[in-house]
């Protein structure tokens, strides 16, 4: 569990890096986000006092934005990418997979935690299609037997 | 240097994905087992030969070597031949030809990507090696501000993130706007268009450039501060900008007094957080501020009140990495490359059923058969023939094969109901259903409106519902018409580009492809067999050889018979998943209808 005084000194050492104007806000909140993988619900109090900024609006940025969470993720973040490249090379497929062999629906997380399998507009590699990416990294080319050992690679 | 052996291994982000960081650290090791001093391995960006990925390039006296598809396991006889025997590598060979020319891609005319794969994008050095910065040193020491304006207008450049306004005059208008606290100049590189990614490739592979870009517009418009604006899906971008501004700050180039004259000038970098509105100015400035990036009304134009208020210029990684061409080789010179009102040159990123996939460069004016086919190499398997081409993604349209002549022009595409757009270009084949392409791309826009019009917010929804209706084979000639007014109204009721396009997808496909609807709607047909719903499963008797493979593998049970006899296939179970044609490949007695 992520604890209270985490939360509050990691915001705290982001706001002394970003500074308290409000276009420090998205800036925070990705800092936040990497912390903490997701951005707990104290985080949004901390960030409005220490800013000045209502905790309505940081809600409302926070569900504008696509890369934003408010809940915890898996170790793992896997990323299906449905740009137009991708869908004309089969990405409902590559998803289906992914959520077969994990046993899991796309935004959701495995049981064990491990993984949480998203959508992503565009990850910019057409050229691979189909692709996913799983952190940082981009796996491109995807066949079932290619998904299948890249996510044993994981496991 | 010249006497060392280079070997170049080429790492965008699709190299990376393709390996290129185990072939780069194979090549390593080997280097320092071997004791090697006289080879230099080097890492660039991108070269945009994508299909072929990892890439290595090598020299060979004046002729350059680019190698495709590269393992570790290639590595140790690649060392053999090039290093030890001097020769080329002949089994993992892609092409050669004469160091200065268009290796990669023939037909190419390279000024934005000119150095791409070419400099190591973490490396200044490097980058003033080919000139870099010579550009905004010429500009601060021989030219006014009004001059470089006016040498951008005579290039004739026009904005490459799709809409094409004239940088020059954008410039221009900017200036006439009083400024008492200052300038902001943002770079766009909230490159959102599913299918494009040049101004990745750049940022990866060039970022000097951009930050040169940057500064030419800076100096012209008379702005301290600048923005990058950088899609945070793009990992190596953004870290290659940020390497790429604390370099020229090291070397004096960004800061103040820069060059000891009187314009300083810096950047910092913004990380977007996943929304494809924000490529429009106005949500873009928003979401810098710290707030919802949704657009406003204009006027007042980002020229007059823009960023926190002020006089703003915001252009994009394409148009930015051109400028210091343009000014060292002058304006006019660029103005002699390109079509009409369509100067200079376009990046274009080929994807989908091509077979050459890859980041290419051609002169405007080009028609894009022969960016397709010439550069392209035409179809990736040529049993299925060409049916369109998917142009400026979700505010483009699908170009037929009777308009690929169409020459690349601003003016010209527009006429076909498409965009030139930011330049992805995803070539489809008979297997793409242009019902389900629209169907697609409503899903993407109305994911992406930020629902501040009502006809962007709800009329897309329900042309979503109405192009799923239709997939499904649910929709009456009655669903048509209305889907018709709903496009033209969201066209002309909307405050921003993604509303005011997002109904073009349709729009073209209604237009080139009209037949695929009625076939839908009134025939309950999919010829391209795409739509599950409208598909029916059966076994041929006269193929089938009764193996029982198809029956094993079917998760539902919906296949029946004895072994050596033909079997049956009970169209109620069935789910229509597909894996029985994957069983039967060998006999192909499965049959979709």
């Amino acid at each position: 569990m992520v604890s209270d005084s985490d939360i509050k000194k990691t915001v705290q050492e982001l706001k002394s890096k970003y500074g308290s104007s409000k276009d420090a806000l998205l800036p925070i909140l990705q800092g936040v986000q990497v912390k903490f993988r997701y951005i707990p619900k104290y985080a949004v109090s901390c960030i409005a006092k220490e800013i000045s900024v209502y905790e309505a609006e940081i809600y409302g940025v926070i569900t504008f934005y696509a890369q934003f969470r408010l809940d915890p993720v898996g170790d793992n973040i896997i990323k299906v990418c449905k740009g137009t490249a991708c869908h004309v090379g089969g990405a409902e497929t590559v998803a289906e997979i992914v959520c077969d062999t994990l046993d899991v629906k796309v935004n959701e997380t495995t049981k064990d935690n491990k993984f949480t399998v998203e959508y992503v507009a565009c990850l910019g590699c057409c050229s691979l299609a189909p692709v996913m990416m799983i952190n940082e990294e981009v796996y491109g080319y995807l066949t079932k037997e290619k998904i299948k050992e890249v996510l044993k690679s994981y496991a | 240097m010249p006497d060392k052996k280079q070997i170049v291994v080429l790492m965008g982000t699709c190299g990376k994905s393709a390996g290129s960081d185990k072939v780069y650290s194979a090549m390593e090791n080997e280097i320092k087992k071997r004791g090697w001093t006289h080879v230099e391995l080097k890492q660039t960006g991108c070269t945009g030969l994508c299909f072929s990925e990892v890439n290595v390039k090598t020299f060979h006296g004046d002729e350059e070597v680019i190698y495709q598809k590269m393992t570790p396991a290639d590595v140790v006889p690649f060392m053999e031949a090039e290093v030890v025997k001097g020769v080329v590598y002949a089994e993992k060979l892609l092409r050669k030809g004469k160091k200065g020319t268009d290796v990669a891609f023939p037909k190419q005319k390279r000024i934005v990507l000119r150095d791409c794969g070419k400099v190591s994008p973490d490396s200044i050095q490097d980058y003033l090696a080919v000139g870099g910065y010579d550009a905004i040193k010429k500009a601060i020491k021989t030219m006014t501000p009004e001059q470089v304006v006016d040498e951008v207008k005579k290039s004739g450049i026009r904005g490459r993130g799709g809409a094409g306004f004239p940088t020059g005059l954008k410039w221009e208008l900017t200036r006439k706007n009083p400024a008492p606290n200052g300038r902001y100049f943002i770079c766009n590189a909230d490159e959102g268009d599913p299918g494009a990614f040049m101004d990745r490739s750049v940022l990866e592979g060039n970022p000097h450039s951009v930050i040169e870009g940057m500064m030419i517009g800076a100096y012209a418009i008379g702005a301290d501060h600048g923005y990058i604006y950088v899609r945070a899906e793009y990992p190596l971008a953004v870290k290659h900008s940020h390497k790429a501004i604390k370099e020229a700050k090291e070397m004096g180039l960004l800061g103040k007094n820069i060059l000891g004259s009187d314009f300083s000038f810096e950047i910092k970098v913004k990380e977007g957080a996943g929304a494809f509105v924000c490529g429009e100015e106005t949500a873009l400035i928003a979401s810098i501020e710290g707030k919802r990036g949704m657009p406003r009304l204009r006027p007042p134009f980002p020229a007059e009140k823009g960023l926190f208020g002020v006089s703003t210029v915001i252009n994009n990684v394409e148009t930015l990495a051109n400028l210091p061409w343009i000014i060292s080789n002058g304006g006019e010179r660029f103005g002699q490359i390109g079509y009409e009102k369509s100067r200079g040159t376009k990046i274009f990123a080929l994807a989908g059923k091509i077979k050459n996939g890859g980041l290419v460069e051609v002169p405007m004016g080009i028609t894009l058969r022969e960016v397709i086919y010439d550069i392209g190499g035409g179809m990736i398997d040529p049993k299925y023939k060409f049916k369109a081409v998917q142009l400026g993604g979700p505010s483009g349209g699908c170009i037929p094969e009777t308009l690929l002549d169409t020459p690349v022009d601003y003016e010209k595409l527009n006429a076909t109901g498409a965009i030139m757009g930011s330049g992805g270009m995803v070539v489809m084949d008979e297997r793409s259903c242009m019902v389900d392409i629209a169907r697609y791309f409503l899903n993407f826009t109305q994911n992406e409106s930020c629902g501040k019009c009502t006809f962007c917010r709800v009329g897309t929804k329900r042309m979503l519902e109405i192009l799923e209706k239709i997939c499904g084979g649910s929709a009456t000639m009655n669903d048509l018409s209305i889907l018709k007014d709903l496009a033209d109204k969201c066209k002309t009721a909307s405050l921003c580009g993604l509303g005011q396009t997002a109904p073009n997808p349709i729009l073209t496909t209604l237009k080139y492809f009209e037949n695929e609807y009625i076939d839908h709607i009134q025939h309950k047909k999919c010829t391209a067999k795409y739509c599950k719903a409208l598909l029916s499963y059966s076994i041929d008797a006269q193929k089938c050889i009764g193996c029982t493979a198809c029956a094993k593998m079917c998760p539902v049970k919906a296949i029946s018979g004895e072994k050596g006899t033909p079997h049956t296939l009970d169209q109620k179970k069935c789910v229509k998943c597909g894996v029985c044609i994957t069983a039967c490949k060998r006999y192909q007695a499965v049959q979709i209808q």
